[in-house]
């Protein structure tokens, strides 16, 4: 094998090793913790960079143990590294970059064994990306997963983190476990555990209930990762709690992941038997998405608590994910793609950035705040920034894949959809212009309008006011708090403008839905013969609705900052009520969303 | 919501989802009736190709060893998350006399009786994690049984004794150790045999103690870290339950 | 018959979520997680079974002999590992939210609404 490919799993385990040696040499100060982190995470980076670069020419595969297959039946577990995984494998190190910088200066103590879980849910997530197997899947998963929940908790002091994490925990081990009886079940079809043979195995059968069960499963399991609605009550409570260098990591890649998940099985093991099913398959998904990005959105703008405000804006975002996936396409996957990649930097930007609000005013509500952010007007224009990505305003890399993702939905006769997800970026923007104009400049009102004062939206300032009681206002700001958000926010920024970017993206995603050079890369170690890309130019459309979604969040922040809201007080309360914090709702939700998006995938793959 | 509208949501999609379940399972090959062909390919070479009789253990330890290491990590990091939420907070402290009280209501039988399994259980322990290879057990199973030869100590009353055994700094150490060694024993196949988890010991006769090659020295470094990591976990929640009190009020 | 195995699991996967929603302690709620998971232990084993086969140790049968699946088995027992962790996690969680809140009843964490 060429020494490019023992990169694949050196980038995993690097980690793994880094969190042993902080957790085994708890003792050692924490400035040794902090750099043995920061190495392992720039390691980690630095591989995956080196892997995306090789896996121009086609999927990196190899054999873990030397297990290559014998007459087509793969023996151990793959790894296949393609520019996807790569690429988001190399997110996720940026990120945890990002995060260890950041939370030198944030932490006024930290204990040893926050790194050693830093790294581990690095690891997890570095390998989910790059494996070829699902059972491995699975189990990285539960890596990233375990890691996640126990971040979430690292605030014990505080009641809110408790809550969270179980939630957080209850909701994604439920989902874990579906994921694992769709394994049970297409191993008791197919007797194989890799990708590429379940996808060539399946291809003898038809289409048949097991096959929906399983998509369903599967499917559903990455789809509570990446909370989609109704499987998305814990993304609100989790963000919330989780200190803000954890919450980048969240909403930047992690929530990512999911989308990555659902769309590698249905390309690789399921792209034969859903292949007559695609348009009714498209049907179910980009409701999915859609119900997801508005319902959100809605949310998102009813909310005062910062961090809610943005965990919110990070399911709505989601939803537009969601349906670059849903439709099916390579040009809308490629669209998802660089989408994900604007938004996890802006939103990583973000939550610094109220991470930095936190640490020097000891408060996170929008009304608390209100004026006090004049001495931090860089902090503002951060903010401001990370509107209009979230915006898709123009030349922003979330513009670009709006672009796509629009003119994919037009091609496939889903003339509203452009509309619709205009109309949520617009939502989830103001929200956050409001909040920002709010902070940063002292506008609007000073207090929410008196009808609207229910329980629910003093249980918010209460929690915004317990999240501030134990956090020491520092009173001033060490540079690097707002050097860091600053720098990612401008990478989101720019990094649609860099050439070749995109294009590569659209190339890139083309490769991936390609399932028969997948297969025969893996299972036959043929070299792939990828067919050349048409790339698309950004069309007329796309700066309409963009300039629409820039235009509406202006105009839905100034009716914020007047005290107005955009729903009748009904739906908006109903709304309220139904993210009640309490686990037995969510997972009779869940439940509830297994039950019609189950039914809706018989009848679409199997019917 | 209320518990009745909790209900009344969840009941008939609970339902719907039994439905959808059956049905899918309903698809599958009857029970007894597995086609294959991933275990029948492996139940014919395993053997030859490693020279390990327990064929459960080969898959887990050498075949599938990835993912036997991504969920050892997964045990590493929820006893890591055992520690840290369940560490001291401002405020609590020991309650002093809560080890002797322990002891003093260990009946003499009982920690007669506790005190001998100990040199049993970890005998026991040691021979499951060294056979993995050849007969049912391996690093897994072999490190339960080990944490609980340390752990019958506590339950003869003698706390104390317990963290002087196991100390939780020496525990950790082990966890980690571990751990680590596993990622070694992967590194060592990439150094020594070209591929990341290589199996590149000798593979020594079928049905003898060093057979399977690193699979032995795989199932030593997890029964290590099992053990530590089960005892980290006991010791912590044994913590708060006998030791740990608020300041003022009494806790639970 | 050959189905009650996969009918007990499916069950046993919903009568879990059943425990998960109306629990009022969350003890309790984790055994009932336990509940769920057990059903995806029932389902991976039961895929694996070749009737008339043992167990695939080969200790002191001859190495030809028919043997049921040992990749379930090894599933299952990185699944239970998975499983026993997250139950610790969940159990220490609910010792701290004792502690916070005063109560283990789900409906009394109340923090995190809106």
């Amino acid at each position: 094998m060429t020494s490019v490919q023992h990169l694949a799993p050196l980038a995993i385990v690097i980690p793994m090793l880094a969190a042993c040696v902080i957790a085994g040499l708890s003792f050692l100060p924490r400035r040794v913790h902090e750099l043995v982190a920061l190495a392992a995470a720039l390691a980690t980076t630095t591989l995956c960079a080196i892997l995306l670069v090789h896996a121009k020419h086609g999927q990196i595969v190899y054999w873990l143990g030397g297990w290559k297959p014998h007459h087509g039946v793969a023996l151990g577990i793959s790894l296949t590294v393609d520019q996807f995984g790569a690429g988001i494998a190399m997110l996720t190190g940026v990120l945890v970059v990002a995060s260890l910088v950041y939370s030198t200066r944030y932490y006024d103590e930290v204990d040893g064994p926050y790194f050693a879980l830093v790294m581990t849910f690095m690891s997890g997530m570095v390998a989910f990306s790059l494996t070829g197997d699902l059972f491995d899947m699975f189990v990285f998963f539960e890596l990233m997963s375990v890691a996640a929940f126990a971040l979430t908790a690292v605030r014990i002091e505080e009641r809110g983190p408790i809550q969270g994490a179980i939630n957080f925990a209850v909701t994604n081990s439920v989902a874990g476990f579906g994921l694992l009886v769709g394994i049970a079940l297409l191993y008791g079809r197919t007797g194989a555990l890799n990708l590429a043979q379940i996808g060539q195995a399946l291809d003898h059968h038809p289409a048949d209930a097991l096959v929906a069960v399983a998509l369903l499963l599967i499917v559903a399991a990455f789809l509570t990762k990446a909370a989609a609605v109704p499987f998305h009550f814990w993304l609100a409570d989790a963000h919330a709690v989780a200190p803000a260098p954890v919450s980048i990591l969240f909403s930047g890649v992690m929530v990512e992941l999911g989308v990555f998940g659902a769309a590698r099985v249905l390309n690789t093991a399921f792209a034969q038997p859903i292949e007559p099913s695609l348009h009714d398959l498209r049907m179910v998904l980009v409701a999915v998405g859609t119900v997801t990005a508005v319902v959100a959105a809605f949310n998102c703008f009813q909310q005062r608590h910062l961090k809610r405000l943005l965990a919110f804006s990070t399911i709505s975002h989601m939803g537009i994910i969601i349906c670059g996936l849903a439709l099916l396409t390579d040009r809308a996957l490629a669209g998802a793609a660089a989408y994900a990649l604007g938004h996890g930097l802006a939103k990583g930007a973000l939550f610094l950035g109220t991470g930095t609000l936190l640490y020097h005013y000891g408060a996170i509500d929008e009304f608390e705040l209100r004026g006090r952010g004049r001495d931090l007007p860089v902090l503002g224009i951060v903010f401001v920034a990370g509107a209009l990505v979230l915006a898709s305003a123009p030349l922003v890399t979330t513009f670009f894949g709006k672009s796509l993702i629009e003119d994919a939905a037009l091609s496939a006769d889903y003339e509203w959809l452009p509309a619709v997800l205009a109309l949520c970026s617009a939502l989830t923007a103001g929200a956050l212009l409001r909040a920002t104009a709010r902070i940063f400049l002292g506008w609007g009102v000073d207090a929410p309008l008196s009808d609207r004062t229910d329980s629910e939206e003093r249980s918010q300032q209460e929690s915004s006011q317990e999240e501030g009681a134990d956090v020491e206002p520092h009173g001033h700001t060490p540079a690097l708090l707002v050097a860091v958000p600053a720098v990612l926010v401008v990478a989101a920024i720019v990094a649609g403008l860099v050439p070749e970017l995109v294009p590569s993206v659209e190339r890139a995603a083309a490769h991936f839905r390609d399932h028969a050079s997948y297969a025969g890369a893996v299972l036959a170690g043929r070299p792939p013969q990828l067919a050349p890309v048409v790339e698309s130019h950004v069309k007329a459309t796309a700066w309409i609705y963009a300039l629409a979604s820039t235009a509406g969040a202006l105009l839905l922040a100034g009716m914020g900052l007047r005290g107005r809201h955009v729903l009748p007080a009904g739906i908006a309360d109903a709304l309220r009520a139904a993210h009640s914090g309490h686990i037995g709702d969510y997972i009779a939700w869940w439940t509830f969303g297994m039950a019609i998006f189950g039914g809706l995938v018989l009848w679409a793959v199997a019917g | 919501m209320s518990p009745r509208g909790r209900l009344l949501l969840f009941l008939p999609s609970a339902a719907a989802l039994l439905f959808l379940l059956i049905d899918g399972l309903h698809q599958l090959p009857g029970f007894g009736h597995y086609p294959g062909p991933y275990g029948y390919v492996l139940n014919g070479v395993g053997v030859s190709q490693r020279h390990a009789t327990n064929l459960v253990t080969a898959v887990n330890f050498d075949y599938r060893a990835f993912d036997t290491l991504g969920e050892e990590f997964i045990l590493f990091t929820a006893t890591t998350a055992v520690v840290l939420i369940l560490r001291h907070m401002r405020g609590e402290r020991e309650q002093p006399g809560a080890a002797d009280t322990r002891r003093e209501n260990a009946s003499e039988a009982l920690r007669g009786l506790a005190l001998a399994f100990v040199a049993a259980l970890i005998v026991l322990g040691g021979y499951v994690v060294v056979h993995g290879a050849l007969t049912p057990g391996g690093g897994f199973q072999g490190g339960v049984v080990l944490a609980a030869g340390a752990f019958v100590v506590f339950l003869a009353g003698e706390v104390v004794a317990m963290k002087r055994v196991a100390p939780e700094k020496l525990l950790e150490l082990g966890d980690a150790a571990g751990a680590a060694g596993f990622v070694l024993i992967g590194i060592g196949g990439l150094i020594f045999a070209d591929v990341f988890l290589q199996n590149f010991l000798d593979l020594g006769k079928p049905g003898s103690l060093n057979s399977g090659g690193t699979i032995v020295l795989v199932s030593i470094a997890i029964g290590i870290e099992v053990a530590g990591a089960f005892l980290l976990v006991w010791t912590e929640f044994l913590d708060q339950a006998v030791l740990v009190r608020s300041g003022g009020d009494e806790g639970e | 018959m050959s189905f009650l195995p996969y009918a007990v699991a499916a069950w046993l996967f919903v009568v879990g979520l059943y425990g998960i929603v109306t629990s009022r302690h969350l003890v309790h709620l984790a055994v009932c997680l336990t509940v769920v998971q057990s059903s995806t232990y029932l389902i991976l084993l039961s895929t694996g079974y070749v009737r008339h086969g043992s167990a695939p140790i080969y200790a002191d049968i001859p190495p030809v002999s028919t043997a049921v699946d040992p990749v379930v088995q090894a599933l299952t027992l990185t699944d239970i590992v998975v499983e026993s962790t997250i139950t610790a996690l969940l159990l220490a969680l609910a010792v701290q939210a004792m502690k916070r809140f005063g109560s283990v009843d789900p409906s009394f964490l109340r923090q995190l609404r809106g």
